[in-house]
């Protein structure tokens, strides 16, 4: 059985993304997926439709129909009123959701029986950056702000020194390093201009400074990092301190680029008209939380607007103006998405809540709503881990510790076999032997003393060393050439002279060798 | 010379091989404990060759033989290059072994060798032949295979047969039977029998116990050889009644076994276990669906590697395998250099059984100038990790897992690793994604600090030294 993947055209206004483009089509299908295209769905973006078909996708004339055919739907945008009556019962919807802003959309798509997993809640752990839409979204915007700040700045953004005069370097303000700023930051000091950020996280000021930034930090001890790596609301006296920050920069920048949001909350409030008052004439302040209210209060969402004499971007729409780019990007999300979906690649998707990930995702699961998630395991936040497994578990036995990992009724056990071994020793060998046997007991005793000490650097050189000493076997076949033989004892002299020559000269192989390949090792330990 | 003075010869010969194993404990006095070693044993060889057991007539068979067995030695022991030196130490061990075989047979058919001795004593003397034969031939076909696998003339992966601890069983008892058959024989030929049964049955013990040994072990292996060189020793002094034989074999034996046991320790494993062979293959479950872990790795260029060795302010190193077998400890001492110069920390955490032999590391280290004093062990510099700006970990795998300690499942779990997740960042050089000899898969790559640095490590590291320079 396989499902159905349909995807529509957006039908938000501006809206120029697709869920999915044919190169992914194509990895779709070979999941075992079928996938339905709306006509036109990529036409924005520059997909046509024939791309869609060449790469092995059902194209379907109109919506209604579309959403009949589809089990699953990927979409960019939330499903509006008029899609979610299109929609099957049952059916798995996978897009950008925002369930905490929009509660009576999940109540609309619960009545519908649907699954709904939503890429605004994937959760942000190492292993889900593969689909995390958020950060390609992000990422893209923050190109795109730098892009439409450019546009409609009256200068270079790098400095030159040209025969019609010197051109000053533009100095862009980011706030906020997230995935955006970072993107934004990277964008900014690419095209030459002198780029300074601040985040009310400071672990990202080595981030930042990394993309080529100067990190403005704001001198108030609070820890700004909330829960998965998101910033948090902060308190008022950091706030002042903050604003002060910014007025000072305000003041001496041409563009500002504001990203700081706070999950579920409205966007704070940082950029004030007054601040906006002190820019020079022609700066440029572009408002990537226009969306959620605005980080300037000046800005207009969805809309450039002059004040002041400076030009304040709100567009709430970026990752979709570089279609192309964000549609690829998410339908590579929405790709990695599926295979966690369908491990089997049989076409089915298998909504497994003991997953993770999958868990954080799902907003609704049959019809029942299931957000928020449970807090997730592991925080983006460098908090200390515990550390259960530092050290290395042993076995623990009543009395031992590590310095005592055997028991006391092994070491018994091997008290009692030595013994026996000894006494039968002692009772039966011949007295020659024993005195050899003695000495035998105490080398070990000996060796085991002194090798006991020695430095792991020095292991290798003490195994040669010991393979050199070990070559004293060649006594062995020394005796063995030509000893004192007593008259009238038949001897096979030949057998034993060659078996013996041939002992030396691999001993003798071993002793030189050994020694030498000892020596030249250890002229190279020096400090 | 008397006997007396022989004897006396080689009491000065037996002291001074204890002081030169006790040197080799420290960098400062390992030159002087070789030293040690080479005058012990050339007068070990100088007063048995003019002792009362060498009569005037073999000089020239000893010293052709000699001759012959010297010049091989040092031209081995010039041309050897660093890297290659497990395989040299495992080949030196099958010496060892094989000489000791052919001692024993020596021994057997010289009717002058037991000539006196009746009762307990002969019997004695004949177990102690037949068990000098039997540890030397283990050593020998044990040590030959060993050297094939270290040099890759011989797959790495572990040759499992069904039932194998079976088969070693059997053939103990049939060594056992033959024994018990060898020391009953009335005369040389029927004796020969059993010895020879006996022989061809250790030879196939020896290579069954090697070859069900995975790479990853080979250190242990190698020591653990070292030690039966040892033990094969020791028999054969047994067997000829001579005190610096049992004294200096028991010696070589007992140290080599510690190292067995010191590499064991440093993988949290049984030295039985790594014995019984197999690692990671037998009774290790699969890791849970769940627990594998997944995500996305983050590749790095070369200059960008660089860039963060620039920026660094301490920096630690952690080689493995992979830098041996590319060669690259030279490059590796010229970034160190230049890192040093520019005021960067720079030190070296070493694993105990990083590489193929106990002290690989050390050595190619040496060999690239690399002074001691900053090339530490894994207990001296783990707690140093958190402070570190980049760990740079180079060709090795299974000894920088994290899942030795989160993931009780691991076939790897409880084995001490080096802490370089809490570097700041790490960069792990590695040809591929491919799993380390454990074949167990490492979460360390998929951390957001670490960064994959793909490419063979030479290449890599000229790339990063280049721009470093630049």
């Amino acid at each position: 059985m396989s499902l159905v993947i349909g995807i529509p055209k957006e039908t938000a206004a501006g809206e120029k993304r697709v869920a999915t483009v044919p190169e992914v089509v194509e990895k779709l299908i070979a999941l075992g997926f079928r996938v339905a295209v709306e006509s036109g769905a990529g036409a924005a973006a520059n997909f046509s439709d024939a791309v869609y078909a060449d790469a092995g996708a059902e194209i379907i004339a109109a919506a209604p129909a579309l959403w009949a055919a589809s089990d699953i739907v990927f979409k960019v945008r939330a499903p509006s009123v008029q899609e979610i009556a299109l929609m099957r019962a049952g059916c798995v919807v996978v897009s950008f959701i925002w369930p905490a802003q929009n509660p009576e959309l999940l109540r609309q798509l619960a009545e519908k029986q649907a699954t709904v997993l939503a890429m605004d809640s994937v959760p942000r752990i190492s292993r889900a950056q593969k689909l995390d839409a958020l950060s390609s979204m992000a990422n893209i915007a923050g190109y795109r702000a730098v892009i439409e700040a450019a546009h409609h700045f009256g200068r270079f953004f790098t400095g030159q020194i040209t025969a019609a005069g010197k051109v000053p370097p533009a100095k862009v303000f980011i706030v906020g390093a997230g995935v955006a700023g970072l993107a934004a930051i990277g964008t900014a000091a690419g095209l030459g201009a002198i780029v300074r950020a601040n985040d009310t996280r400071p672990e990202v000021a080595d981030q930042v400074k990394s993309m080529g930034a100067e990190f403005i930090g704001v001198d108030y001890q609070e820890e700004g990092a909330g829960t998965g790596g998101y910033a948090r609301v902060m308190s008022e006296g950091f706030l002042k301190a903050q604003a002060e920050v910014y007025a000072k920069q305000a003041k001496e920048v041409d563009i500002i680029i504001t990203t700081a949001l706070i999950p579920g909350k409205p966007a704070p409030r940082l950029i004030s008209a007054q601040m906006v008052q002190s820019m020079k004439p022609g700066s440029v302040i572009v408002d990537m939380a226009a969306e959620q209210g605005g980080n300037c209060e000046l800005t207009v969402p969805n809309e450039v607007s002059v004040q002041h004499g400076v030009t304040i971007i709100g567009y709430t729409d970026l990752p979709s103006r570089l279609a192309k780019q964000s549609s690829t990007l998410y339908a590579t999300n929405l790709l990695r998405l599926t295979e966690e979906l369908c491990k089997s690649k049989d076409g089915t998707v298998d909504v497994n809540m003991d997953d993770e990930v999958i868990r954080g995702t799902t907003v609704v699961k049959e019809g029942n709503i299931s957000w928020p998630p449970p807090a997730p395991k592991l925080a983006a936040a460098p908090s200390a881990p515990p550390k259960p497994a530092a050290a290395p578990a042993k076995p623990t036995s009543a009395h031992g510790g590590a310095a005592a990992p055997a028991a006391p009724a092994w070491i018994a056990g091997l008290f009692v076999v030595a013994a026996v071994a000894f006494w039968s020793i002692g009772a039966y060998a011949p007295a020659a032997f024993l005195g050899h046997f003695t000495v035998f007991v105490l080398a070990c005793f000996v060796g085991y003393m002194v090798v006991w000490n020695v430095t792991p650097a020095l292991h290798t050189p003490l195994m040669s060393v010991t393979n050199a000493i070990s070559s004293i076997i060649a006594i062995g076949a020394l005796v063995q050439i030509a000893p004192p033989v007593e008259a009238g004892v038949a001897r096979p002299e030949e057998w034993i002279r060659w078996l013996a020559v041939a002992a030396i000269a691999l001993t003798t192989i071993n002793m030189f060798g050994g020694f030498a390949v000892t020596q030249r090792m250890l002229a190279m330990f020096r400090k | 010379m008397s006997q007396n003075l022989a004897t006396v010869a080689y009491l000065g010969a037996t002291m001074l091989f204890i002081l030169s194993l006790g040197g080799l404990s420290n960098p400062e006095t390992s030159r002087r404990g070789n030293l040690y070693g080479m005058i012990g044993m050339t007068i070990a060889v100088l007063a048995t060759v003019f002792g009362p057991r060498v009569m005037a007539g073999g000089s020239a068979w000893i010293i052709a033989a000699m001759a012959v067995g010297a010049g091989i030695g040092v031209y081995a022991a010039r041309v050897v290059k660093m890297t290659q030196m497990p395989e040299l130490v495992a080949l030196m061990h099958s010496l060892v072994g094989l000489a000791a075989m052919l001692v024993g047979f020596a021994n057997y058919i010289d009717p002058a060798a037991a000539a006196q001795l009746t009762g307990a004593e002969k019997t004695i003397h004949e177990a102690e032949v037949y068990i000098g034969i039997l540890i030397g031939a283990i050593t020998f076909s044990g040590s030959v295979i060993a050297f094939g696998k270290l040099s890759g003339k011989i797959g790495g992966n572990p040759l499992l047969l069904p039932a194998r601890h079976w088969i070693n069983l059997v053939g103990l008892l049939v060594v056992i039977w033959f024994g018990a058959e060898f020391l009953r024989a009335e005369s040389v030929n029927e004796g020969m029998v059993a010895l020879i049964v006996m022989t061809v049955i250790a030879l196939l013990f020896g290579i069954h116990m090697v070859m069900a040994i995975g790479g990853a072990d080979m250190p242990v292996v190698v020591s653990m050889l070292n030690s039966y060189s040892g033990w094969a020793a020791a028999a054969t002094g047994f067997m000829l009644s001579n005190d610096l034989l049992i004294v200096t074999g028991a010696l070589v034996g007992s140290s080599g076994a510690i190292l067995s046991y010191i590499m064991c320790r440093a993988m949290n494993r049984h030295f039985i276990s790594v014995i019984a062979g197999g690692f990671g293959t037998s009774g290790a479950p699969a890791p849970a669906a769940g627990g594998e872990p997944a995500g996305e790795v983050s590749p790095i260029s070369a200059a960008e590697s660089a860039e963060l060795l620039r920026e660094a302010k301490s920096v630690i190193i952690v080689p493995g395998y992979g830098m041996a077998v590319a060669q690259a400890q030279h490059t590796v001492y010229e970034i160190t250099r230049l890192l040093r110069e520019r005021g960067v920390n720079v030190r070296f955490g070493i694993h105990p059984v990083a590489g193929r032999m106990p002290g690989h590391m050390n050595v190619l280290l040496a060999e690239a100038k690399v002074p001691y004093d900053i090339v530490l062990e894994m207990d001296e510099l783990n707690d140093d990790f958190p402070a570190t700006d980049v760990a740079m970990v180079i060709g090795a795998n299974d000894i920088v897992n994290p899942a030795a300690q989160d993931d009780p499942a691991s076939p790897i779990a409880g084995m001490p690793v080096l802490e370089v997740w809490k570097a700041k960042t790490s960069i792990v050089m590695k040809r591929s994604m491919a799993s380390g000899y454990a074949g167990v898969d490492n979460p360390l790559f998929y951390k957001e600090n670490n960064r994959m640095l793909f490419g063979d490590a030479k290449k890599m590291l000229d790339e990063v030294l280049a721009a470093l320079k630049g």
